[in-house]
Parts: C-alpha cells; structure tokens; sequence
C-alpha cells in the first residue's frame, strides 16, 4: 500500500480536526464561526485533491495532448465556497443580533442570562 | 502553514487577529489550491473566502466588540471526540486510491465526457465554466437561490424600525424570561408599544 499518497487525506484531517476542536471548545461565538469556516476550508482542500492529476495541468483546454485534472470538484467546491460566505454572513448577522438582545456573546454568560445557572 | 495558522486561530483572543489569520488562512488555502490545478477555485477563494468574510467578520467585531475570554480550563470531551472523529477518518482514508493517480475512479465517469466533448458542446477553453454554467446549471441556480435566501435572512435580522428597537430594549428577552415581578409593569410597555402591523 502506497501510504505517501495519502498524505493530502490526512493533511485534511489534520485541519478538520483543529477547527472542529474550535468550533466545540470555544465559547466565543465568533470564533465558532471562525471555526466553522477552518472546517469548510479543510473538506473544500480534500475535494480539490481528489480531482489533481499527477502531471495534469489546470483544466483549461489547448491544442496537442496535455492531461488535465477533474473539473468537476473545482465546480461544486466554487458552489460551495460560495453557498458558504452566505452562511457566514447569515451566523455573523444572528450574532449581531444576539449581542443586542443579551449584551454578550459569550455562551457561558448567555446561558447565565437565560437560565440564572 | 495552514496547520501553524489554524493552530494560532485556536490560541489567540484578540477577535480583531482572529478575523485577520482567517483571512491569511483563506488566502494561503488559495495558493494550496492553484498548486493543485484549481485556478478558478482559488480566485473565489481569494476573492470572496480572504476578501468578503473577513470585511463581514470585522463588522461583525466592530458592532460586537473585540476580545474573547480566555476558556477557564482545556476542555477534554471536546478533545476526545475530535480524536475519534480525526482516527475515524484517518481509518478510512486507508481504502482512498492515492492523490494524483490518473486512474482513480473519480476521473473516469463525466469527467472524461467534460473534457473531450465540453469544446464541441460548448465552445469555450474553460472546462470548469462550461460545467458550471451549462451542464451542472441547475446547481448554480440553487446556489442563486440559497444566497438569496441568505440575503434575506440578514436584511431580516439587521434591518429593523427604530420604533420595535426601542421597545425590543425595554421588555428584553432575559428581563422578561425571570422577573416574574417586573411582569406588569412590562406588559404595560408593550401594549403601549403596539404598532400597526400587530393585530
């Protein structure tokens, strides 16, 4: 088994597993988002390097016989990235949000104002 | 690099660095993303990853203020189910054919199709444009329509009259969700407050 060429599988892993601990440990609501974005980017890397071909180049086309890598993951990753700054923006905006209703966006402190624990 | 970034992402507090390294972190993803063939991928990942959510994300600090607490304690159950998470996929990627081999199963179904016949269909050089837009179009307008719902979510949220604002501040959720005492004085409030739309 050729486990170097596994090596851009657990690079992924690697920084999934950085911004899920992000996203679970922090309290502070934007660096959860911070976190969420950390993750995306993480699974966005892993799709991209599935579609590389060793010696491919971009998959724009040209004369003579050149080998190109997999368009189809760069056009749903485009669509995600995309889909993913809307997200972003509406998390951001609920955080505004939750500031003006309880003055902090601590979760801890949210859950003391709600609960009185 | 990016493990260094999103590891400095991790420690820091200062929300105002935190939004800056995202963008770095955005913006070296990109670079990673050129070097593997995905040029258009990394434009809009520069353009709209490092470029508008970062300008979002300081609004957001600069509405909301700009440091975080430090956690009172390294959290372990967080830690131990990352781990679990990470083994589990580390196990799976053992069945993964290896990174660029021109043989792996994802390059053989449409993605051959793609690339031989898209110039005849379509006529443009740029593959990754004729797919998103002609063959996979249905997927671009439901990316349309989910930023639009997006779109509206926001304005939903943000935008709202002066006059509800002010009344939201009076009888504010937590106030009213405890003291049961204060529940007349707040009632009052709110039926002063009525305003048309209600009924």
């Amino acid at each position: 088994m050729n486990l170097l060429g596994l090596v851009n599988y657990w690079a992924f892993i690697i920084l999934m597993m950085i911004g899920l601990y992000i996203l679970l440990s922090r309290g502070n609501l934007i660096k959860k988002m911070v976190g969420l974005s950390v993750f995306q980017t993480a699974v966005f890397i892993m799709y991209i390097s599935m579609g590389k071909v060793q010696g491919g180049t971009a998959p724009i086309l040209m004369n003579g016989d050149v080998a190109y890598s997999n368009p189809l993951p760069h056009v749903l990753i485009l669509t995600a990235i995309v889909v993913g700054v809307a997200t972003t923006a509406v998390g951001l905006s609920l955080i505004v949000r939750i500031h003006e209703a309880y003055g902090t966006i601590e979760e801890d402190e949210i859950q003391i104002e709600d609960f009185g624990t | 690099m990016l493990v260094l970034t999103a590891l400095a992402l991790l420690k820091l507090n200062n929300l105002f660095a935190v939004a800056m390294l995202a963008g770095i972190y955005s913006l070296l993803s990109a670079a990673l993303f050129t070097v593997m063939d995905a040029v258009d991928v990394a434009f809009t990942e520069a353009a709209v990853g490092a470029g508008i959510s970062t300008v979002l994300m300081l609004g957001c600090i600069a509405l909301v203020g700009q440091t975080s607490k430090q956690p009172p304690k390294p959290a372990f159950l967080p830690l131990f189910v990352v781990f679990v998470t990470g083994g589990m996929l580390v196990y799976g990627t053992l069945d993964i054919p290896p990174y660029g081999d021109p043989d792996n199963p994802v390059h053989h179904h449409v993605a051959d199709y793609y690339l031989e016949d898209s110039s005849h269909d379509i006529g443009i050089p740029n593959v990754v444009t004729s797919v998103l837009a002609s063959y996979r179009g249905y997927d671009t307008m439901g990316e349309t329509t989910v930023i639009f719902a997006a779109m509206v979510g926001v304005l939903l949220l943000l935008v709202q009259s002066p006059r509800r604002r002010g009344s939201y501040k009076d009888s504010s959720l937590k106030s009213s969700y405890h003291n049961s005492s204060d529940n007349h004085s707040m009632h009052s409030t709110s039926e002063d407050d009525s305003y048309p739309g209600d009924n």
